[in-house]
């Protein structure tokens, strides 16, 4: 079992208010993602389930239990720093053996435990070696081998891939993923990037500011972002947000479309522009275009498009993929 | 990115560096040559070649029971160095690792009781060393050492602390470590090398130390500082004999202190410059 | 970071550093402050009464004090031109590429790890003396006469014994300091058509500064205790030639017996010694900061 439920959690440093009042429930086995540019509270609220932190007010529970004053090793989670956190001077056997030697398991129990946690993590040649001869993803496979072996009820992920280079941030992305397949436990991931989010997530919790924007599979939250907010996080090249006489024409305050939801003619079309620069990807092109009336425009071409910059092109947005906020900044 | 320099200019450093480092270090130098020579020869003017005589070094012992003072410093010094660790570790855990608005005002507090000048207080420490019989007593003499150099080391041990990351005490404790497993299995291994360190420049300054040695203890404590200093009154030439007791009091820390280098520019900074 | 549990957890462990060091710092000083008012002599020592401030009057009218507040500030001073310059003309050297560098150092620094006591014995007897010292050798072989340092020029002779002490520990700091600055900062300056002399001025000096601060407060600190190089080489003289406050302090004391005397100079050596120290503060206080 692995539920979480957060009631009115708030937590503030002196005058400070961090998170002003969070409420987020958790289910058993899911993979929930905190996603939020920095500062955002996301690292914070992590924190604070982990124990790691107190709240300043309202009540955590996992699988029922109120942990709220418990102390971090007895609310049976473990967690992967950003920094790996591995403690240099052990073995990478000793590193994963640390929690099982904290928890005084017998010597037999301690072994077979961490072989095999290094058999699943393809860590088993390097038992002897210490934390500074790995490689990042090594180091980063020991971490997770460190958080296994104790058969926690949830996993916590802080940040755990952004010192990695992007090459391997993808190969570990997927190992994450696996893992998550194999073991079936909770875990909640925390990150900035919005690609971590939607890849890994079976619900994405939007963090600003230290407030919940939109709690949702991925999905959900790229079809029907809640507001301005999440409609600008989620999605690469983001949403173009538009205001004017187009929202107006829509009765909404500001319109979003997706660039892959515009259309490119260079006869007709519902706006009339100027191409920008075109970034040229392979598969795709990101045409920025200088909409007469609307503004700057991201549009998202197959790659073999033939557009010169300052050429004049007409974009037309599929009406269906709209979306439309209200002057609050809330989905209408 | 070092850049190639000719072997010209190299020459000229080479030259004037050599000779400004050999003019200072001279009377060190002088003073082990003097302990190899016979007393007729220490005063027979300036000569860099002793008969090689160990004469003096086995007079010392015979005469003055060199070994006495030399393991009173030894206890002192070492004494005084463990039990300001012992005071000093868990103080900048605390400090380094949970920091509130005062610790910085803590810090430089304690950095000036530093400042305070020995000799503003040396009546009362007398008259209290004298009432509570610590006067001339190795333990008087620890006891002073270890409160003299306390805020040095606190200091040190909490910039060196301070460099390691939040987060591996974080996971400690994430994994199930109380916070004197903490303190013993992870955060002492990690900081062996800024403990070593530290250690070495408090058994230095310890030695070396030169005000409360030589006015609290003057006979049975009395360490190396006060030992050497007796030797001031002029009881006839002893020169080669004093060079060979000046040779051994100080070669243990002169070798100490070429090992640390390093990190005496930090202790003695405070941090400040490093 | 950290919770409620961690934090009180962290104030226990702090609790003994600081009472030690709170004891160590207010007692004494208090009965300083206390006996600097009382008429105590340990020769006689039943006749105590209040003296109000006479002991201070003593002391400032005793012409030996305004010797040795003259004399605190020369040793001061003068060692610490010698050593700012000489450490900083040093450090300059030492940085030149150069072989055996490692040597160099190791015998630039040693002078700073000889204890006191052997250190002004060294230079009294070997290096000093007027009969058979090295300068006096020396002198005979370049036709002059030797001097006799510690009764022609006493003050002088500690301070450049002093000065000997404390030259590595400036150069040394120095140095490091040096070692810190950007090698590119100095290309990018060459580059822009600075010489060496403007290179040290608006370059390796201003960079260098925060290091001469420290270097300067700390070793005030110091030098405001010289004590056992005075002790072993003139004790004090001739008459109060070379006796400074610590010195003074010293003999009212543990030679006149005087606690009320001694106790009124330990507190106007603290009160000076504070003056200093909060300058030091400051300096590193603003380190603390980034």
């Amino acid at each position: 079992m692995g539920t979480i439920k957060l009631e009115n959690v708030t937590k503030s440093f002196g005058a400070t208010v961090i998170i002003p009042k969070v409420d987020l429930e958790i289910a058993d086995g899911e993979f929930v993602v905190f996603v939020g540019p920095s500062g955002s509270g996301k690292s914070t609220l992590l924190r604070l389930i982990a124990g790691l932190e107190d709240v300043s007010g309202g009540a955590i529970a996992i699988d029922g239990r109120d942990v709220t004053r418990v102390a971090p090793a007895r609310r049976g989670l473990a967690m992967v720093f950003q920094s790996y956190a591995l403690y240099p001077h052990m073995s990478v056997f000793n590193n994963i053996a640390f929690p099982l030697k904290m928890a005084g398991e017998s010597r037999e129990t301690i072994d077979r435990k961490v072989k095999d946690a290094a058999r699943v993590l393809n860590l088993t040649s390097y038992l002897e070696r210490r934390p500074g001869q790995l490689s990042g993803g090594q180091r980063q496979r020991v971490a997770i081998g460190r958080a296994i072996v104790r058969q926690p009820t949830a996993f916590l992920f802080d940040e755990p891939l952004s010192n990695l280079d992007a090459a391997l941030r993808g190969t570990m992305r997927l190992e994450i993923s696996e893992l998550h397949h194999q073991l079936k436990t909770t875990m909640i991931y925390v990150t900035h990037d919005q690609v971590e989010a939607m890849t890994l997530a079976d619900k994405i919790v939007v963090l600003n500011g230290g407030n919940v924007e939109q709690v949702g599979s991925p999905l959900e939250l790229y079809r029907k972002p809640a507001n301005l907010f999440v409609a600008g996080f989620i999605g690469s090249p983001r949403m173009n947000l538009i205001e004017g006489a187009a929202a107006d024409a829509k009765g909404a305050r500001t319109i979003g479309v997706r660039p892959e939801h515009v259309t490119v003619s260079k006869t007709a079309g519902d706006w009339k522009g100027t191409v920008g620069v075109a970034e040229h990807l392979g598969s795709d092109t990101f045409l920025h275009v200088q909409a007469d009336g609307v503004g700057p425009v991201t549009v998202r071409t197959d790659g073999e498009i033939g557009l010169a910059h300052g050429e004049t092109v007409y974009l037309t947005p599929d009406q269906t993929k709209l979306h439309r906020f209200g002057a609050d900044g809330r989905a209408l | 990115m070092a850049r190639q320099v000719s072997t010209g200019r190299k020459t000229v450093a080479t030259a004037a560096a050599w000779l400004i480092a050999l003019i200072i270090f001279f009377p060190i130098l002088y003073t082990i040559i003097t302990s190899f020579k016979t007393e007729p020869e220490a005063i027979a003017g300036v000569s860099l070649i002793p008969s090689g005589t160990f004469e003096n070094y086995v007079e010392v012992q015979a005469q003055r029971d060199y070994f006495k003072p030399f393991l009173n410093s030894v206890v002192i010094s070492l004494g005084s160095t463990l039990i300001a660790l012992l005071i000093s570790v868990p103080a900048a855990w605390s400090m380094a690792f949970s920091p509130t608005r005062r610790t910085k005002d803590i810090l430089m507090w304690m950095l000036s009781t530093k400042m305070m000048p020995a000799v503003g207080v040396l009546v009362p420490m007398y008259l209290i060393f004298r009432d509570t019989g610590l006067l001339d007593t190795r333990l008087g003499l620890t006891i002073v050492l270890t409160l003299v150099n306390l805020p040095i080391v606190v200091w040190m041990l909490y910039t060196y602390f301070r460099e390691i990351p939040g987060e591996i005490l974080e996971a400690a404790r994430m994994d199930g470590a109380s916070t004197l497993k903490e303190i013993v299995y992870v955060l002492t291994p990690m900081a062996v090398p800024g403990i070593a360190s530290t250690m070495l420049l408090n058994i230095i300054l310890a030695w070396n130390e030169s005000f409360w040695t030589i006015r609290l203890a003057a006979a049975n404590a009395a360490p190396l500082t006060a030992f050497i200093a007796s030797f001031s009154s002029p009881q006839g030439l002893f020169w080669a004999k004093l060079s060979a007791a000046s040779t051994l009091a100080i070669a243990p820390i002169l070798i100490m202190g070429w090992f640390s280098q390093k990190q005496l520019v930090r202790g003695l900074t405070f941090g400040a410059v490093k | 970071m950290a919770t409620r549990q961690t934090r009180s957890l962290a104030r226990l462990m702090l609790a003994p550093s600081v009472i030690l060091l709170l004891i160590w710092m207010i007692v004494p000083l208090a009965m300083t402050l206390w006996y600097s008012f009382q008429n105590y002599n340990l020769l006689n020592p039943a006749m105590r009464s209040f003296a109000g401030f006479d002991n201070y009057r003593y002391f400032y009218t005793d012409p030996a004090f305004f010797q040795a507040i003259a004399n605190t500030l020369i040793i001061v001073l003068g060692v610490l031109a010698i050593t700012v310059i000489g450490g900083i003309l040093l450090a300059l050297l030492l940085d030149q590429p150069m072989f055996g560098q490692g040597i160099v150092r190791i015998l630039v620094i040693s002078p700073f790890f000889v204890m006191p006591p052997v250190a002004a014995l060294i230079w009294k007897n070997m290096i000093m003396h007027p009969g058979y010292g090295v300068l006096a050798d020396v002198a005979r072989f370049l036709g002059m006469r030797p001097v006799d340092w510690f009764a022609q020029y006493p003050l002088l002779s500690i301070v450049i014994i002093v000065a000997w002490q404390w030259l590595p520990f400036a150069t040394l700091i120095l140095l490091t300091a040096l070692q810190s600055l950007d090698e590119e900062q100095k290309e990018a300056a060459e580059m822009d058509g600075a010489n060496f002399l403007n290179r040290f001025r608006y370059i390796v000096l201003p960079h260098l500064s925060r290091a001469i601060t420290v270097v300067i407060l700390i070793q005030t600190i110091f030098l405001l205790a010289v004590y056992a190089e005075i002790l072993v080489t003139t004790n004090g003289g001739p008459g109060y030639a070379s006796t400074n406050l610590a010195f003074l302090i010293y003999r009212t004391a543990l030679l006149s017996y005087d606690v009320g005397g001694a106790s009124a100079g330990g507190v106007i050596a603290v009160v000076l010694a504070n003056i200093v120290a909060l300058f030091l503060m400051r300096a590193v206080g603003k380190n603390l900061d980034r």
